[in-house]
Parts: C-alpha cells; sequence; structure tokens
C-alpha cells in the first residue's frame, strides 16, 4: 500500500506493507542508510530518528503508523553536516566505530530542542536508551555541552 | 564446503607464488616479527608510488590504509606515520583503504598490533618516496640532493628559497630506483611535527553525518537481502524444512539450503531466505517450518561446565610452569591464601550485526565485508564459488565495532555459500541481533584456583595457579588437543611478583561452544585472577595493595615472558612502577574515603604495553557505582596520542561491562541470551569518569587497542572489597554478592 509522509522536508511516498518497521523502509527501499539497525527491539537506539521532532526508535515503528507526519533523518539533519550537534561531535572527536553515532546525535539534537542547556542528569536521561559499544559516553556528553554552549553564544549574540 | 585455513589471530596469511592458495605462517607472532614480516612484504614491492602513496599533479596526496578500521583509529594513526616521513601537511592528505592485494598489504587486523607492526615499515615507505621527491627536485634543479629539502609537501632548495610541490616531482620521482629500505634515513623523532601530536579522526564527519558506509550500508544494484535460519544448538544442523510458506511472504525471493563445515565455521549452515529487503526476509525466516538434529552438544550447560570445573580442579592438572617446591612451601606456610575465580563466556557485541555482501560472477566475484581479516575473506569466496583468489575482489568497509569477532570467517563462509547459490545476482547475509549473539566465538569460561603463602615478614612464598578452561587453542590450533593451555594463561604465567616458588597447571573443560579472540583475549582473564589474587595476598600480609605491588615487583629488572616468542620484549618492570605510580598519584591514591567509598589498584603488562587502572567506586545497599576510573598507560611512542586516550576510554567500558553486567550462559546446547534485555550494555548513566595519563615514551610503540582491559576488572573489584571488605572473585558481580 502506498504510504506518504515528509521525509527531511520533502514529500515522500513508498510503497511498502504496513507493518514494515520505518528503518528498512529508510534503509533498504530508499537506501537512506545512514540510520542504522542495531537490535530490532527498541534498546539500543541505533535506529533512532525524528517523528515529527520527537526521537523515535524506528526498527518498532510500522511505517503505516507515520503517514502524514514528518521524519527527520540524520541525512537530512543539515544541508551540509554542519549542525551543531555534529559540528561538537567532531570536535570533540566523538566516534569510534561510529556505527551508533548516528542515533546518538538524533536523540541529542531531539533533547536539545527541549531542553537548551542540559544538566548532566538530563543527559542521562536523554541518552540512556543509546549503546555504544565502544563506549564514548563521556566525549557524548561533553559534546552535548558544547553544542549546547555553542547555541547559547549563538542566541546571545543575535539578541 | 569451505575449509578455513588454520588460523590465529596474529597469523599472517599469504598467497603463494604457485597459484594463490592460502598459506599460514606462524601462531602468536610477536610485534617483531609482525615488523618484519610487513617489512618482506615491503620489499615485493618496494615503489612506495605504487603502494602506499599517491600524488596527483594537481598535488593531491591521498595515503593507503592496508589495516582494516573498526574504531581503534588506524585510519588515522597509520596514515600520520606516512605523513611524517612524507613531510607532507596532514591537512593536504586524503586516506583510501587498501585493495585486498596479499603482495603488498599484510591485512589482518588484530592482537593490537597495528602501529607496532607498522611502525618502522611505513617510517621506511614514507622516507624512500620522500628521498625519491628530493632526489628528482634535484635533478631538476642540477643540485646536489644533500642540498634540497623536504616541507609541507613540497621540496625547497636555496636562498631565496625555491620550491617544486610533490605534484610537480611525481612523475619523476616515481621512476627513480626505490631507496633500500634498510638504509633509507628516518627523520629524526625530535623533528616529528604530526607523529606524537593530538590528531582527531580522518573520518569523524562521515561518522557523524551519516555517510560513512559500513558493510550493511553495500549496495550494489540488484541487491537481494538474506536472513538465515540455523540450528541454535552448537554443532546441530537443519532435518528438514518446508519453504511453502516462507515463499509466500511478500517480497521473499528464494529459499536456499546451505552447508559449512570445517576450522572456522560457527555454524553448519542453515536455510537462507532471500528477500527485496531485510524485514522480507525476517518475515521469511519466521514462516519456514523447520526441523534441526540438535547434535552432540544438546545436553550441554553452564551447570555442566560448572561440574567439569570443580572435577578438573580437584585433581592436579598439567604442570604449565614450575619453579620452586610451591606444593611444599603452601604445606609448610605460616599464612596461607585459597581461593577461587570464574569468569564466564563474553560475546563481543559489535553494534553493527555481522554481514557480508557478495556478488559471484562466472569470470570472478566481487564482496564487500567488515572484516579484519580480508585476506581470509576473499579466500573463503574464491574456494567457495572455484574462482581463483585473484579474481575476487575484496573492499573492506568501515567496521561497526570488531573487537576481535570480525578477524573470523564464519559470516564470509556463509555469504559465500548464499551467494553461490542466487544465480548471478548479489546478496547481502544480515545477522540479527539474535544471530549475532547466539552464534559468536565466545571468550572461553574459565575457572581458576589459587593459592598463595605469606611468610611472617610479608614476603611471597608461594604462587600456584590452576584454570580450567575452554581453551581456544583446543579449537583453533593444529597442536590445541595435545597443549590447549598454550592459549589460556598470556602474560599471567609472566607474574611481575617475585616468589621462590611457582607453579602454574592447567586443565582442559569440553565444550561445544565456539571459542576465540574477544578484546584482550586471555589476559581479560588472567588481569582479573592475577590482581585480584595479589590484592588478597596484600590484605594477608597488612601491606597497602600499591606498596604490596611495588614490594613484589622490587628491583628493576627485565622479566623474560613466559611462553613468549624468542624476539618477544620482556616485561620492564620499571615500566610497570611506572604506570602503577602515575595511576596511584594521579587518583590520590592513600588519601581518605568517604565511608561506604573505596578505591582499587590494578596493572598488567600485555600486547608489550604497561598498564595501570585506580577504580573509585561507592557500594550502597549492596550496589556498587563506579564514580572514576584513573588510568595510566605506557605504550611507548604514542602515534595519536589523543587516539591513545580513546581506546583507553573505550577499553574501560567495555571491560566495565564485563565486570558488572551479564554473563553468556548455556542450557540445552545453546545460548541463553539474545539481545539487549538479557545481555545488557553498560550505558550513561553508569559510565564512571575516566582519566586517562600516557607516559611520555621513545621506546618503540606497543598496542593500545586491548591492553586497558584486564586491568579493569580487578581495580574494580579490589575498590570493592576496600569499601566493603567483601571479595568479588567470580564475574560478573551478581546483585546478592556485596549484599
Amino acid at each position: 500500500m502506498a504510504i506518504d509522509f515528509i521525509l527531511n522536508g520533502k514529500p515522500q511516498s513508498v510503497d511498502a506493507g504496513p507493518d514494515m518497521p520505518l528503518l528498512w523502509v529508510l534503509r533498504d527501499t530508499l537506501n537512506l542508510t545512514g540510520t542504522k539497525f542495531g537490535c530490532g527491539m527498541a534498546l539500543c537506539g541505533a535506529c533512532t530518528v525524528h517523528i515529527n521532532g520527537v526521537a523515535s526508535r524506528s526498527c518498532v515503528t510500522p511505517v503505516s503508523s507515520v503517514a502524514g507526519k514528518k521524519i527527520t533523518t540524520i541525512e537530512g539533519l543539515s544541508v551540509d553536516g554542519n549542525h551543531p550537534v555534529q559540528q561538537a561531535w567532531i570536535a570533540e572527536d566523538v566516534p569510534q566505530c561510529g556505527y551508533c553515532q548516528s542515533g546518538q546525535i538524533m536523540s541529542a539534537v531531539a533533547l536539545l530542542a527541549k531542553t537548551s542547556n542540559p544538566t548532566d542528569a538530563d543527559i542521562d536521561a536523554a541518552m540512556s536508551g543509546n549503546i555504544c559499544r565502544c563506549g564514548t559516553y563521556q566525549r557524548i556528553r561533553k559534546a552535548i555541552h558544547r553544542a549546547a554552549a555553542t547555541h547559547a553564544t549563538k542566541s546571545k549574540s543575535s539578541a | 564446503m569451505t575449509t578455513a585455513p588454520v588460523l590465529n589471530r596474529r597469523d599472517f596469511l599469504k598467497t603463494s607464488a604457485a597459484g594463490g592458495a592460502v598459506l599460514l605462517v606462524g601462531f602468536y607472532l610477536p610485534t617483531g616479527a609482525m615488523a618484519a614480516s610487513a617489512q618482506s612484504q615491503e620489499k615485493k614491492t618496494p615503489n612506495p608510488f605504487n603502494a602506499w602513496v599517491r600524488i596527483t599533479p594537481d598535488n593531491k596526496v591521498t595515503l593507503v590504509l592496508g589495516k582494516s578500521e573498526m574504531g581503534q583509529g588506524v585510519m588515522t594513526a597509520l596514515p600520520m606515520i606516512l605523513a611524517e616521513e612524507l613531510c607532507l601537511d596532514w591537512k593536504q592528505v586524503t586516506i583510501e583503504q587498501a585493495p585486498t592485494n596479499p603482495n603488498i598489504y599484510d591485512h589482518g587486523t588484530g592482537g593490537s598490533g597495528s602501529i607496532a607492526g607498522s611502525w618502522l615499515p611505513l617510517r621506511q615507505a614514507g622516507a624512500a618516496a620522500r628521498e625519491m621527491l628530493i632526489t628528482a627536485a634535484a635533478k631538476k634543479w642540477e643540485v646536489e640532493t644533500n642540498t634540497c629539502k623536504a616541507k609541507n609537501g613540497a621540496v625547497v632548495h636555496g636562498h631565496p628559497q625555491r620550491f617544486f610541490s610533490y605534484g610537480e616531482l611525481v612523475q619523476d620521482a616515481s621512476a627513480l630506483p626505490v631507496p633500500d629500505f634498510s638504509v633509507v634515513p628516518l627523520k629524526n623523532p625530535a623533528e616529528f611535527s604530526i607523529v606524537g601530536h593530538d590528531t582527531n579522526r580522518t573520518e569523524a564527519r562521515l561518522k557523524s553525518t551519516g555517510t560513512a558506509k559500513f558493510g550493511i550500508d553495500s549496495r550494489p544494484d540488484g541487491l537481494l537481502y538474506a536472513v538465515v535460519a540455523r540450528c541454535p544448538v552448537f554443532g546441530g544442523k537443519v532435518a528438514t524444512f518446508d519453504a511453502t510458506k516462507a515463499k509466500s511472504v511478500p517480497g521473499v525471493r528464494d529459499v536456499v539450503q546451505f552447508e559449512i563445515s570445517g576450522r572456522g565455521a560457527s555454524t553448519t549452515g542453515g536455510v537462507a531466505v532471500l528477500a527485496d529487503n531485510s524485514w522480507a526476509a525476517m518475515q521469511g525466516r519466521k514462516a519456514l517450518e523447520i526441523k534441526f538434529d540438535d547434535g552432540p552438544h544438546a545436553t550441554e550447560s553452564s551447570e555442566s561446565l560448572q561440574k567439569q570445573f570443580v572435577d578438573n580442579a580437584s585433581k592436579p592438572g598439567t604442570v604449565v610452569r614450575n619453579e620452586g617446591d610451591a606444593n611444599a612451601a603452601l604445606a609448610s606456610a605460616s599464612k596461607k591464601i585459597d581461593a577461587v575465580y570464574e569468569l564466564p563466556f563474553a560475546a563481543h557485541v559489535c553494534m553493527e550485526p555481522m554481514n557480508c555482501t557478495v556478488h559471484v560472477k562466472p569470470d570472478g566475484a566481487e564482496a564487500w565485508v567488515p572484516t579484519q581479516a580480508p585476506q581470509w575473506a576473499q579466500s573463503v569466496i574464491a574456494e567457495t564459488a572455484k574462482l581463483p583468489p585473484a579474481s575476487v575482489v575484496v573492499h573492506t568497509t568501515l567496521m561497526g565495532g570488531g573487537f576481535g569477532r570480525r578477524y573470523q570467517a564464519d559470516f564470509v563462509m556463509e555469504a559465500a555459500q548464499i551467494a553461490k547459490a542466487a544465480a548471478g545476482k548479489p546478496i547481502m547475509l544480515l545477522w540479527t541481533r539474535e544471530d549475532d549473539m547466539q552464534h559468536d566465538f565466545y571468550r572461553p569460561a574459565s575457572y581458576h584456583r589459587m593459592s598463595g603463602a605469606v611468610d611472617a615478614h610479608g614476603n611471597l612464598t608461594a604462587w600456584k595457579h590452576f584454570q580450567s578452561s575452554t581453551s581456544i587453542a583446543a579449537m583453533w590450533r593444529p597442536d590445541g588437543a595435545a597443549k590447549p593451555e598454550q592459549s589460556e594463561f598470556g602474560t599471567g604465567a609472566t607474574i611481575p611478583y617475585g616468589t621462590p616458588n611457582l607453579r602454574i597447571e592447567y586443565a582442559l573443560a569440553q565444550s561445544g561452544a565456539p571459542r576465540a579472540w574477544w578484546r584482550s583475549v586471555e589476559h581479560s582473564s588472567s588481569g582479573f585472577v592475577v590482581e585480584s589474587f595479589v590484592d588478597e595476598l596484600a590484605n594477608a600480609a597488612g601491606v597497602d595493595p600499591l606498596a604490596y605491588r611495588l614490594r613484589l615487583i622490587g628491583e628493576d629488572r627485565k622479566i623474560p615472558q613466559f611462553q613468549g616468542e624468542p624476539d618477544s620484549p620482556p616485561l620492564n618492570t620499571a615500566r610497570l612502577k611506572g604506570v602503577l605510580e602515575l595511576a596511584a598519584a594521579k587518583s590520590a591514591w592513600g588519601t581518605a574515603q568517604p565511608a561506604g567509598h573505596g578505591r582499587g589498584i590494578a596493572c598488567f603488562f600485555s600486547f608489550d604495553s604497561y598498564l595501570a587502572a585506580v577504580a573509585e567506586v561507592s557500594v550502597k545497599n549492596g550496589h556498587a557505582k563506579v564514580n572514576r576510573v584513573v588510568c595510566a598507560v605506557d605504550c611507548g611512542r604514542a602515534i595519536n596520542p589523543a587516539g591513545v586516550r580513546a581506546q583507553v576510554e573505550s577499553a574501560v567500558i567495555y571491560a566495565l561491562t564485563a565486570t558488572v553486567k551479564d554473563a553468556i550462559t548455556i542450557e540445552g546446547g545453546r545460548v541463553k541470551q539474545s539481545n539487549f534485555n538479557d545481555y545488557q550494555m553498560l550505558r550513561m548513566p553508569e559510565t564512571p569518569l575516566i582519566e586517562v595519563h600516557v607516559v611520555a615514551s621513545k621506546e618503540d610503540p606497543t598496542g593500545i587497542g586491548e591492553p586497558t582491559v584486564p586491568v579493569v576488572a580487578p581495580a574494580v573489584c579490589n575498590a570493592i572489597f576496600a569499601a566493603t571488605r567483601k571479595r568479588v572473585r567470580r564475574l560478573p558481580i551478581r546483585s546478592g554478592d556485596l549484599v
């Protein structure tokens, strides 16, 4: 069946079974491979995307449930890969193997959209669904603080 | 059916000149031998402009990476070595993955050996290229070469200075005779401007924008996705199956049965469902009606394994090492300490599940493989498809974790069989998380009975270590059945703690579970056992654990590695004491801690590197929280100190996960755990503050990916003891252990 949604700012129509998870529609049907498969049970966060701005696990999200909604993937986060969170990730040299980092970044962006200056406890709460087997958590925390500080500086200078 | 080569992690796969059959050379090659091997390979293709560096006339420089990047940072550190000797501007450099060409590249990536093994050969290759560029410039100017200098990607000469960019020289330079690598002048390390300086990873942007391509992201035209139903019991196989329902699942294209066998196979094969997308393939697998023959291991369980361990430990084992008379010293000791330590099977759990994409065509094959051993992958595909290896192109992709798991070729064997059956269509074999967790090659389970004697002055008068384990060597080495112990102690048999009476014994425990090289391999167990037990001895002697270690290590000396290769570097006690004292100083060892808090220390020598860690824990209501881990590392010259720190941080989390999370257990001959719900990973809220202090050293570089793992569990458990007087002797720590 045809399912329509907004993907990274553009209308998208896919022909897929209603139960097919959004993850596989993105990766296999649309070849947007930045969103990763890690567990298939919403346990690791590698597949995190934004659905109407909310960080969601695409591996357990039936594609039929996103009809008419706005989906953002890592590919749609910024035009040139220079979203403040991505810049912070690069500056803090966060990734190691890098496989989980799309999901980590999507979770972090959703956190900062809600809480512009998160505490360590806010970060723990928002990021605890994302596993990093390389153990980059300490750097992720620093990168989130850095992105928040950058945002604060920018807001100040534009005010 | 594919026969895998006999393989050990530090082996090199080489292609014979005759016909490309893959041969295997050596076991446990030490770092020096790895360097020598890599060096001999350099000589096969001596022109560095073919092998290692490409410069275009418009001055774009590409450095070639002959190792696999799995997160450990070789894609940054190895090109840094080349760039240093080539006198390049680092900003001008791009990196390219080497093709699978065993005549040039020594691809196997493991054993924490990439930097150590490549350090000299890559310096020589870079220096040779630099000298050729200088010679080319000198010829153009008609001046002596010793009046010219390489600088920032150009050769310069005279006052006022004139210069040629490398791009202007490369055509002439690459046609010159290649200097003898053994005498080519290497840069004075005092002049290094890249090596030894913190450098961000080259692929950080790709990995922060979703554009990095992992194996699982391979998308050749016409790709079919394959998911396999396998017998969950080790060694079991498919008895019968009916594919009717599976074939009626929308998107499913085909169902094929295949077998794999022999050394390197984690399963016996299975039934593959091929579909238009991964989801359809998974649904097809669910719809398969399949019956398995569980085979000979169906009754194995963690309990039956435990019984074997206990039985083995009630009898003397094979004597591995014996100095003095430990049994007599223990019998007559005024103070004797006995303790049993236990470690379970552990799974690698790469975040990117195993996968492999293969396209078999009539005249050749192409494959996209996230692998630590591309040459093994190439040989497996060639053998399966009955093609000469040279006609099999293997693209080594980025890897979502390796940790030793991707040194295996079991998933390549499966993919090659499926591709052969797929009538010319490219296929991606995709393992689900459950497949990955239940068909791993696990870190062996082990059982250690320790005995020590301390005299009235606190001297260690006897040390006895009995181990029973599910040996790796017993699975992999031709002489493994006769000598299963040779893979199980590592430097745990080279203890730095002086004693006149030392005895080490071993007994093999049988298991159907596949075992192999998990991050730091046998050192992960040895480190826990040795460094926990020495803490128990310190307590028995009534001496501070740091002071006791320093005292038993004693004077500066070099201890030959027991069971090491002839050219394995000895354990240098001065360097070991150096990291102990550094970690202690940085953690304010000895200062007061609040009630319920404790500090623990541990040190270990592995992969020729020296590690020490101090862990700070607090224990409340029987729950231990690790608050801080301070690490000191001496891995010789740190090529990229930023990368060294990242690897230590990573290994702390990896080891801490195995310390405080879950065990892999066996029931009915199969692994009980299946996903992150029952085999949990450490997460952000449990992450301690990690501090890494790297010793400035001029020694040759040694391993860094693994050697932090062995010190973490003992440092944490020693800290728990300091906080609670409760001794953890079984990993992982279970709820209830500290109540």
